[in-house]
């Protein structure tokens, strides 16, 4: 039987977020060649996202769009992904498990009556059909979840930066024979309810990349000691091109904002190699940023529970150490 | 105002994590409320306080999760309602069951705000909360951070996302979940302790609530396992240059990721 999977894509500014193509690749590992991929856009100024979405095998892409759309808002959001799931019946509907997928995902769960599988970090396949990896008691452990045949259709968030981003340059999706491209398809927007309103959003997001995505992430913590000791590890980022985070610690002390948090209650980061200067290493930390590929730590303290999960590990002052690393990459990048 | 509050016993984060055959061993292992849920609860008492009400807390969960329903009874709520689960494994971790349960007694206790954690620490999936808003058919907000009563039914919350600050204008009955920064949760007092004792919690069997004969999982787990584990780490010895030398030349020979 055909399959139809839907991505509700996710939006930053005018582009879609990696996310987005991380789910496509989590549809090219389940779909099969005569099921029907399609992806839905809520925003406003959809049209380069749209572009960028220009890949054989999908059959269709949905733009809701609409001024009322330009902030992220559940209320007006969800009537716009409740017609377009109405319309279109999909068996499996893909979301990123951001602050829009977490919020999306469980209303449109709760509206069908039908599972949820949250935060997936990866699927495998056998005779019983797909199982789903995810972490659990703050990536202590990992459960692999399935849907129950009650499920229809089944909603999946999946963790950013964990998942390969799909484009048609390193991957094919299964459709591409049957569809060369989307055909774009608008969708009315439906009328909102005005239970909830938004007033006023304030981007704190620093910089250009954003930290879930990033592949770099130059972290500090109370061991920077003050806003200014934050300098070193902003230039560090910056010739790596990465980004800039913190521990709770230090977002506590005022040292920076709490956008940049890294951690259970801060964004959940995945990078391919994660410095951790001056941090501690708690587990509320760990939460945050375990499962990076690589982990540097540099801490004064050579008991700092951080070098227990740390690949490398430096002893000494973040002071003296990052600069330094700097100049040498900044050398080796030339 | 009926102000209901949303609470999971989970175990202390700071716990090392033992499985027993794919099983979280619960031998010595600390029990606390979810700390979101300690959020949502402190702002559903400080609500008390500034405009009147009942707060009632809520939690669907083991025989032990009595524990925390006193504890948030020490903490100054006023009631408190047992959901216990059926014998057998496979319906209090599914979500789809536990928000249903939750919502069928919601129903008819007609709440006028409902406060709830971001997640729970334990399971994580940031699901029950957000769907028990939705089978009540009332508007939500998930993550907020600061509320403020604007109006007879009108609330301004700010919600944290992605880092980026929203505010937004919510008219009541509405659902709300705790992020981090909303408010210092107190501790219980002695009085309030003493007194905890003497309220009655409510206990309901889930198989009184489901109106739907037999709710049916809609997922299952397969299996629990440990982090893979990660290889020891190596500690870079020298002075500052010689230790900048050696990761560097790590990172390219030895992870590949320069
Ligand atoms: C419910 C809950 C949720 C939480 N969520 C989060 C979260 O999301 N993210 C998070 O990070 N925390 C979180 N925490 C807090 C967490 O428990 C820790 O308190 C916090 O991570 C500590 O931050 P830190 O490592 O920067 O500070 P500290 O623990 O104070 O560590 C500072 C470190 O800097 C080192 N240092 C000092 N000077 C130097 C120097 N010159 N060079 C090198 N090293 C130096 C010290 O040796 C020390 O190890 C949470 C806590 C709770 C209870």
């Amino acid at each position: 039987m055909s399959c139809t999977y839907a991505v509700i894509a996710e939006m930053r500014g005018n582009q879609l977020r990696q996310v987005t193509f991380e789910a496509l690749d989590a549809v090219q590992q389940m779909a099969s060649s005569d099921d029907r991929i399609i992806v839905l856009a809520i925003g406003y100024g959809l049209q380069e996202a749209v572009l960028s979405l220009s890949i054989p095998g999908i059959a269709h892409v949905y733009c809701a769009e609409d001024e009322r759309y330009k902030y992220y808002d559940s209320e007006a959001y969800f009537s716009a992904l409740r017609a377009f799931v109405e319309q279109e019946s999909p068996e499996v509907v893909l979301f990123g498990h951001t602050a829009m997928g977490r919020d999306l995902a469980p209303m449109l769960a709760a509206h069908l009556r039908t599972g949820q599988i949250s935060d997936v970090i990866s699927i495998s396949q056998d005779t019983d059909g797909f199982a789903f990896r995810r972490p659990v008691y703050a990536g202590k452990a990992f459960e692999t979840r399935r849907f129950t045949t009650q499920s229809n259709p089944w909603i999946i968030t999946i963790r950013p930066n964990n998942f390969p981003a799909f484009t048609p340059e390193n991957g094919t999706l299964p459709t591409h024979a049957t569809v060369s491209s989307p055909a774009v398809v608008a969708l009315p927007a439906p009328a909102p309810s005005l239970r909830t309103v938004v007033r006023d959003v304030v981007t704190k997001m620093s910089g250009s990349i954003d930290l879930a995505e990033a592949k770099i992430i130059v972290s500090g913590g109370r061991g920077v000691k003050s806003a200014g000791g934050f300098k070193p590890l902003e230039q560090l980022a910056l010739v790596l091109n990465g980004a800039v985070g913190a521990s709770r610690g230090a977002c506590d002390a005022g040292y920076c904002d709490y956008a940049l948090q890294i951690g259970q209650t801060g964004k959940v980061v995945t990078p391919e190699i994660y410095f951790a200067c001056g941090i501690s290493g708690a587990i509320q930390h760990l939460a945050g940023m375990s499962q990076s590929r690589v982990i540097i730590a540099i801490n004064i303290d050579p008991e700092a529970p951080i070098f227990q999960v740390a690949d490398y590990g430096i002893v000494g002052d973040l002071f003296e150490v990052v600069p330094l690393l700097t100049t040498e990459f900044r050398k080796m990048l030339v | 105002m009926s102000i209901f509050v949303l609470i999971k016993q989970t175990f202390d984060t700071e716990e090392k994590v033992v499985l027993t055959d794919g099983v979280l061993s619960e031998d010595g292992v600390k029990w606390v409320i979810n700390p979101y849920d300690e959020y949502a609860l402190e702002e559903a008492m400080r609500w008390k306080e500034a405009h009147g009400g009942t707060v009632t807390v809520l939690t669907a969960g083991p025989e032990r999760s009595q524990e925390a329903l006193r504890t948030a009874l020490a903490m100054g709520a006023d009631d408190a309602i047992h959901i216990v689960p059926p014998e057998g494994r496979g319906t209090s971790d599914d979500e789809y069951i536990v928000s249903s349960w939750i919502a069928s007694i919601l129903q008819e206790q007609q709440p006028d705000i409902i406060f709830g954690g971001h997640f729970s620490v334990d399971q994580g999936s940031a699901q029950v909360a957000v769907r028990v808003a939705t089978l009540l058919n009332m508007p939500h907000v998930s993550a907020i951070t600061g509320l403020e009563r604007t109006g007879d039914s009108l609330v301004q919350v700010q919600r944290d996302a992605e880092g980026n600050a929203e505010l937004l204008d919510v008219s009541l009955p509405a659902l709300f979940t705790a992020q981090q920064g909303l408010n210092e949760p107190r501790y219980p007092s002695l009085p309030g302790i003493m007194k905890a004792k003497r309220k009655p919690i409510r206990v309901v069997s889930a198989a009184e609530l489901s109106q739907e004969a037999a709710l049916e999982p809609r997922t299952e787990r397969l299996a629990l396992e440990p982090p893979p584990p990660r290889q020891a780490g190596r500690m870079i010895a020298g002075d500052a240059a010689a230790q900048v030398q050696e990761l560097i030349r790590l990172l390219h020979e030895e992870a590949k990721c320069l």
